[in-house]
């Protein structure tokens, strides 16, 4: 590939660091351009995960010997790491989850029961992944609270003003919204999305499975009530997550889960939990992936959000420059503060076959609705094709797609 | 030429029939229909069947999806028209099996061999068969009103 990028990232070493990034596909180099669905993995994770079975490994929180010790220690050091990079005020902030989608779950099945009450409402956006519009609809129709959808402009934007009078009747109690959306890729403004609710007593969960890739999260900044977010977009393994939540929150929630680990004391008559976070940890959690979920951490920490944000810029102007374009080629929203994912649609070709095209040539794009259906509906599309940057992607794989999509605009004409 | 090596997905008559499909209306007059939804990818077809005594006389579609699935919709309706339901539904369980194989041995798929091409790609099969499932689903649920055209 050549020069990688005048970005501030060092890309050479960056994609020496991920062992599939060599991978050929029927001969052509793989150019990978779906990290938003989930991102590859560097060398030092695969590592961490390995080192971790070949010689540290043990069942957590309950045996006395070295091995259970030393683990323990490992994977309750993830929990630090991850207070740091959210700048999360204590460990006993941060509940580990499979992904973003239990998370929201546990969110809606613990806080959405017991604090929430009927006649409140959840404001949802429309530009939630379904991971974040589901359980709020199976909480509604259990419990009889309402569901609101924030409606987005045709920018693919929050419409702040429409949003803000959905909570002036006071009458809602959480607020749970993307922080950057998959599929428009638009950043959306946290700090006013806050301040508006705290201002009329919702507290507010963010969706950062996307945010996080790209940019510095400060939850206590953000002064946020719920962050979620999933290890494998952050190049970490699989089966993990992460549940930041206020102490006075966790404090007030009830398990949503039962079994071991979570508890403090069982008897046939009752049981009490553990200590926050624990008692929203039930079972054997995902050792392995929570080691290597701390090696990409660090891994992210030693780029520095600073150099990844400004990548992400380069790549994402890059990419609308170059896709724009294109003749017939329509790019999804036009938000002005927008990371690393850009959807199109190209006339005379439906975005499976243009998929299917460009993976001839070595590229990965995801088609579909990604899991955004309402979305999709109020963009009048019933699938588009979406090219996502990351780390180790260059301009020059932009251009690859770029000037590919040209072939494939000729071959369906 | 950039793509050649697709040819055998895309052979002219996909490209061409899922460009310009022949039967991609609805019928004025229909006695059955059925939709076919493919909620991995949104690809949505609805088919529309008139029957003349005991076999298909007109075949229509509605369709949202790829070159693929209207390709096979259109090249369906070709492939049944005249054929009794029994035969179209042995029909149908015959194209999921060449889609899935890229092997035919019915005579009366051979016009439909170009959609072979998909048994090579497994996210692609789907595409192609979510016609024949509407179709088929379409000519079960008539049973009881057979004979009784419905039209809007
Ligand atoms: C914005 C957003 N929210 C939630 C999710 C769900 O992540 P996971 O499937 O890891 O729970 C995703 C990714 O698929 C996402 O992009």
């Amino acid at each position: 590939m050549n020069a990688i990028s005048k970005t501030s990232l060092d890309l050479t070493r960056i994609r020496a660091d991920f062992p599939i990034l060599a991978e050929k596909i029927r001969g052509k180099d793989l150019v990978f351009l779906d990290s938003a669905a989930s991102a590859q993995k560097p060398r030092v994770v695969i590592d961490a995960m390995v080192h971790a079975m070949e010689h540290q490994y043990a069942n957590i929180h309950r045996g006395l010997h070295w091995m259970s010790e030393r683990t323990t220690e490992a994977y309750e050091e993830t929990r630090d790491s991850v207070a740091r990079l959210m700048n999360a005020p204590d460990r006993r902030n941060i509940v580990f989850t499979r992904n973003s989608t239990e998370a929201f779950n546990l969110v809606a099945l613990s806080y959405g029961r017991s604090v929430l009450q009927p006649g409140q409402a959840v404001v949802i956006s429309e530009m939630e992944h379904h991971a974040n519009i589901v359980p709020w609809q199976m909480l509604r129709d259990a419990t009889g609270i309402e569901l609101r959808i924030a409606p987005i402009t045709d920018a693919g934007e929050i419409d702040m003003l429409a949003y803000e009078a959905m909570l002036a009747d006071g009458r809602v109690g959480l607020v749970s919204i993307t922080h950057m959306s998959n599929v428009l890729g638009t950043y959306t403004p946290a700090q006013r999305i806050i301040e508006i609710a705290h201002r009329n007593g919702a507290k507010v969960m963010l969706d950062g499975s996307q945010s996080i890739v790209h940019r510095r999260i400060d939850v206590q900044a953000l002064d946020v009530d719920f962050f979620a977010w999933t290890g494998h977009k952050l190049y970490g393994p699989t089966g993990i997550g992460v549940l930041y939540a206020k102490a006075e929150l966790l404090e007030r929630m009830p398990p949503v889960m039962g079994g071991g680990d979570m508890i403090s004391t069982v008897t046939y008559q009752n049981s009490t939990w553990a200590e926050v976070p624990h008692k929203f940890e039930a079972g054997t959690p995902a050792i392995i992936e929570g080691i290597g979920l701390n090696a990409a951490i660090k891994y992210v920490e030693s780029i520095g959000y600073d150099a990844i944000a400004a990548h992400e810029a380069a790549l994402t102007d890059h990419a609308l420059a170059r896709l724009s374009v294109i003749d017939g080629l329509t790019i999804m929203g036009r938000p002005q503060d927008r990371g690393g994912v850009v959807s199109f649609t190209l006339e005379g070709a439906h975005a499976h076959d243009v998929a299917t095209l460009l993976d001839r040539q070595g590229i990965a794009v995801r088609a579909g609705h990604h899991c955004a259906q309402p979305l999709m509906q109020r963009l009048g599309v019933d699938s588009t094709a979406r090219a996502s940057f990351g780390i180790y992607t260059t301009l020059a794989e932009i251009d690859v797609l770029a000037d590919t999509l040209d072939h494939v605009r000729t071959f369906f004409k | 030429m950039m793509f050649e090596d697709l040819r055998d997905l895309y052979q002219d008559v996909i490209l061409d029939r899922g460009r310009t499909p022949r039967h991609g209306r609805r019928l004025d007059v229909f006695d059955a229909d059925a939709k076919g939804d493919n909620p991995m990818c949104g690809d949505r077809v609805q088919v529309f069947v008139r029957h003349d005594g005991a076999s298909v006389a007109a075949v229509g579609f509605e369709a949202r999806g790829c070159a693929i699935s209207i390709a096979s919709a259109d090249m369906m309706a070709d492939a049944v028209i005249g054929h009794t339901d029994a035969e179209i539904t042995a029909m149908a369980a015959g194209f999921a099996g060449m889609a899935r194989s890229g092997e035919s041995h019915v005579p009366a798929l051979q016009a439909l061999r170009p959609l072979a091409g998909v048994h090579e790609y497994p996210s692609r099969i789907k595409c192609a068969t979510l016609p024949w499932v509407a179709l088929a689903a379409a000519l079960a649920g008539t049973d009881a009103h057979k004979g009784v055209a419905s039209s809007e």
